[in-house]
């Protein structure tokens, strides 16, 4: 059973600086498969430059990165997509002049070579999954800011990722919307391991297994939602802030 | 004669080449550092500055001196002013989108040459200049008789030249004053620093853009009109100086000011020394090459200080 | 049900423009000398465009440096024709090789700036490819150019420098072009281009090799545009350094511009809609290069589509 005690994905004393700035200072991290882990801190606590390493869009500075076993830390991200991360951007970024269907095309197809009844079947089932089905021939840039969420998590489903990593998923959208989100997310969670940065704290406490806070670019605390709601430092530093 | 002294006239007829192309270099610059787009007809602004100072000058008559002090004034205002109405009539209204600014500007570039080409002809015409006394330079050399000073054969330059020079600076730092110590400066600083930012704070930035597109191109114009009594003006005069500019701001740094000055003086200097030993092809294909790196491998520039 | 609407649509753009090559065929034998030549050409140069827009108007890499690659097959083909006495068929090949090299050795080095920055490194690449033409005049005899002999322009048996035979040529040569564009479009590979163009960093963190996608594409583009220099140094019998200058760079951007960048037919129709525009204003002016240039803000400011994009805009949305 040695591999059920191999984390999934794991940093090992990852940094990055922009020039003077260190963003992300010396981080060790760890979540085994299929867990649901929540990545909370303050504005400009290094979350998003974090997990930018972790799925390659941003190169370490020092440190290690390991996916399911491997050394990634060298791999370009198009490549550790292809191992099995898929990832959303903080600021929603899909093909606006294409359909939703292309959308997901594009996202999916290379996994299925030439079956093109698996891409068929991918794109609506991920669709379907977010509830877009219906709109799967109308132009992605004609969505509501909502739907064009919920599309490009439909594009991360469909790569039938082992690790999915979702930055912000539930900024602008509405509180009937956010419902729904954490209801997709406990279903995927079985499935997948999810790393989600979140702000809205409701979203994180029914989602989360295990929460890291990251504060100043390190490491705060690691521990359960019950044990993160009644970490002092945490208050401090996070709670604390945010609830003055 | 022994090489030295030509290496002191390449390099004064290479400071000339410097003042004209800073001056022209920091009007590229400052429409691209405030405004983030690239001015392709700029070439075609130097050139319209020296066909109008031409034709002030045809005009006015009298003595050089007055004909060229007026058109010193004329020819940047007329030329600022066209610039001043393309931005508001063209670029504004594709919202200065980088890529279509671009060939937008290719086919500004295109309606001035030719404009130019049917109303001023292919000829290439000269301004006389307001003086134009000649320097002799003298030379030392080691004889027998000890150490002699002689005047080598063409071994000289203008009063005209060196005032150029002197003008340029003055020019440039009159710019540097206006960008550092005046209020308009300073919204422009603003406006460069983050567009949204300063139309948040009041600023009207599309009166900024319209004032940065004409100060630029009135520059370019204004370097046109000091180097037309030692060139002559014709209607494809415009070219090689849009890409010596290119390759001043990219070496400079884009967008940066002092950046451009420094790289406009190296590229002037080396451009009449590298023309000493080189044919003027291959000089040009060595520098249009050098550059084209520059670009590739230190995109900030070589005096730029970080990359972005 | 999705495919299916996307294969018919996908067939019915592919009859659309084997209507067109069918077209072309049946105008030789009804056009006027004058025209018949002129269309041969034009044919060629759309060639150039349809290259042109493989890069610009699939991939959104816009280059102003495109004249090196049209200059690398006409030279590619020209020097070893008059100089090593090839026949055209090793000169054709000889063409295509360069164009592949020079392609793949500038897209390589540009390809490390985007926007702006990878305008300019083209443009000033293709600057010191022209200057390089200039420098070695011994060979290319510079701006005035060299002749290709008649006698020495026959292919296949064929005499290409005979108006029919240089007319089915340019047309067999067009139809290839023109077809692989489609077929580009329509392959896996075209749909990542087409998504590059959209969103590159998207594409990028949907796991496809951004970098090496638009590497190919600047060879694809590179090596169509080379190919037309090389049918156009053989079809018409001359090479000089104009067809490497920057105009010539400008000149495939106007023409994609004009007929619709992104669209398989564009760059013909706009091809076409300049040589005429330019051929009818030369009666009444010789400062042609105003017209370029009106039509180049113009078309910024009021038709960013094209004629063929906005006519797939309003009329027929599967073309393309």
């Amino acid at each position: 059973m040695a591999i059920m005690t191999t984390p999934h994905i794991s940093a090992d004393g990852i940094s990055r600086h922009f020039g003077g700035l260190v963003a992300v200072d010396q981080v060790d991290f760890a979540v085994p498969r299929g867990e649901i882990r929540a990545i909370i801190g303050p504005n400009g606590a290094g979350k998003s430059t974090f997990v930018g390493m972790l799925c390659g869009r941003i190169p370490v500075s020092a440190g290690r990165i390991m996916f399911d076993g491997k050394d990634v830390t060298a791999l370009p991200a198009h490549k550790r997509i292809r191992q099995g991360i898929a990832y959303t951007f903080q600021i929603t970024s899909i093909y606006g002049r294409l359909s939703l269907k292309d959308n997901v095309r594009l996202a999916t197809s290379w996994r299925w070579g030439n079956d093109e009844q698996a891409i068929q079947n991918t794109i609506e089932e991920s669709l379907e999954k977010v509830g877009l089905a219906d709109r799967m021939d109308q132009m992605a840039g004609d969505l509501s800011y909502g739907h064009q969420r919920l599309l490009e998590i439909a594009m991360g489903i469909s790569q039938h990722p082992q690790l999915l990593i979702l930055d912000e998923p539930t900024q602008g959208l509405a509180d009937s919307e956010i419902a729904g989100f954490v209801k997709l997310i406990r279903e995927l969670g079985g499935d997948m391991t999810i790393l989600l940065i979140e702000h809205n704290m409701n979203v994180v406490m029914d989602t989360a297994d295990q929460i890291t806070v990251l504060n100043l670019g390190k490491v705060l605390a690691t521990g359960t939602p019950a044990d993160i709601r009644g970490n002092r430092d945490v208050q401090i530093a996070y709670l604390g802030e945010t609830h003055a | 004669m022994e090489l030295a002294p030509y290496l002191i006239l390449g390099s004064i007829e290479g400071l000339v080449t410097a003042a004209v192309l800073a001056l022209m270099a920091v009007g590229l610059s400052l429409v691209f550092g405030v405004m983030r787009v690239v001015n392709v007809a700029h070439g075609e602004f130097f050139m319209l500055g020296a066909v109008l100072a031409w034709f002030v000058a045809d005009m006015i008559g009298g003595h050089p001196a007055i004909s060229f002090v007026a058109a010193l004034f004329i020819a940047p205002v007329l030329v600022g002013s066209l610039a001043v109405v393309a931005d508001t009539m063209i670029l504004k209204r594709i919202k200065y989108d980088p890529e279509r600014t671009i060939v937008a500007t290719i086919g500004l570039l295109y309606i001035i040459q030719q404009v130019t080409l049917m109303t001023y002809g292919s000829n290439a015409r000269p301004v006389e200049p307001p003086f134009n006394q000649r320097i002799s330079i003298p030379w030392f050399e080691w004889t027998e008789s000890g150490l002699s000073m002689y005047w080598p054969w063409g071994l000289g330059t203008t009063t005209y030249k060196l005032a150029v020079i002197g003008f340029a600076v003055i020019l440039l730092l009159a710019i540097w004053v206006l960008m550092t110590r005046t209020r308009i400066g300073l919204i422009m600083r603003a406006t460069q620093l983050d567009r949204d930012v300063a139309q948040a704070y009041g600023i009207n930035v599309d009166r900024v853009y319209a004032l940065v597109f004409g100060l630029g191109a009135g520059l370019a114009a204004l370097a046109a009109v000091l180097i037309v009594p030692i060139q002559q003006a014709h209607y494809l005069m415009g070219h090689d100086p849009l890409l010596l500019s290119f390759i001043v701001v990219i070496i400079g740094g884009l967008g940066s000011l002092a950046g451009t000055v420094v790289a406009a003086v190296l590229i002037g200097l080396s451009d009449g020394l590298i023309s000493v030993f080189f044919t003027p092809t291959l000089a040009k294909i060595i520098a249009t090459l050098i550059v084209t790196f520059v670009l590739i491998f230190r995109p900030s520039g070589l005096l730029g200080k970080h990359n972005p | 049900m999705i495919e299916k609407t996307g294969m018919t649509d996908a067939r019915k753009s592919l009859y659309f423009h084997l209507g067109l090559i069918g077209a072309l065929f049946i105008l030789q034998f009804i056009l006027p000398a004058y025209h018949h030549g002129n269309l041969a050409r034009i044919m060629v140069l759309a060639c150039y465009a349809m290259g042109y827009n493989i890069l610009f108007g699939y991939t959104g890499l816009l280059s102003l440096g495109h004249a090196m690659f049209f200059a690398a097959g006409m030279y590619g083909m020209g020097l070893p024709m008059v100089h090593l006495g090839w026949t055209p068929e090793p000169a054709l090949i000889s063409a295509i090789v360069v164009g592949v090299v020079v392609s793949a050795g500038i897209g390589f080095l540009a390809l490390r700036t985007s926007g702006v920055s990878f305008m300019i490194v083209t443009l000033m690449f293709a600057q010191a490819g022209f200057l390089t033409i200039l420098y070695f005049g011994e060979w290319t005899r510079g701006d005035e150019g060299f002749v290709i002999k008649q006698a020495e322009r026959v292919m296949a048996g064929f005499d290409l420098s005979q108006p029919t035979n240089r007319y089915n040529a340019a047309l067999i040569l067009f139809s290839i072009c023109l077809l692989l564009t489609i077929r580009l479009v329509h392959s896996r590979f075209g749909r990542v281009m087409i998504a590059i163009r959209e969103n590159e960093e998207r594409t990028h963190m949907l796991g496809y090799d951004v970098h090496f996608h638009k590497w190919m594409a600047v060879i694809m583009s590179g090596t169509m545009a080379a190919l037309a220099g090389a049918a156009y140094a053989l079809l018409f019998g001359y090479a000089g350094a104009t067809f490497a200058s920057v105009q010539y760079s400008i000149f495939p951007l106007l023409w994609v511009l004009l007929g619709g960048a992104g669209t398989a037919l564009g760059p013909f129709i706009g091809t076409l809609f300049m040589f005429y525009l330019i051929d009818l204003s030369s009666s009444f002016t010789t400062a042609y290069m105003l017209i370029a240039g009106l039509a180049l803000v113009l078309l910024t400011l009021f038709l960013p589509q094209g004629l063929v994009g906005e006519f797939r805009r309003k009329v027929v949305p599967w073309l393309s």
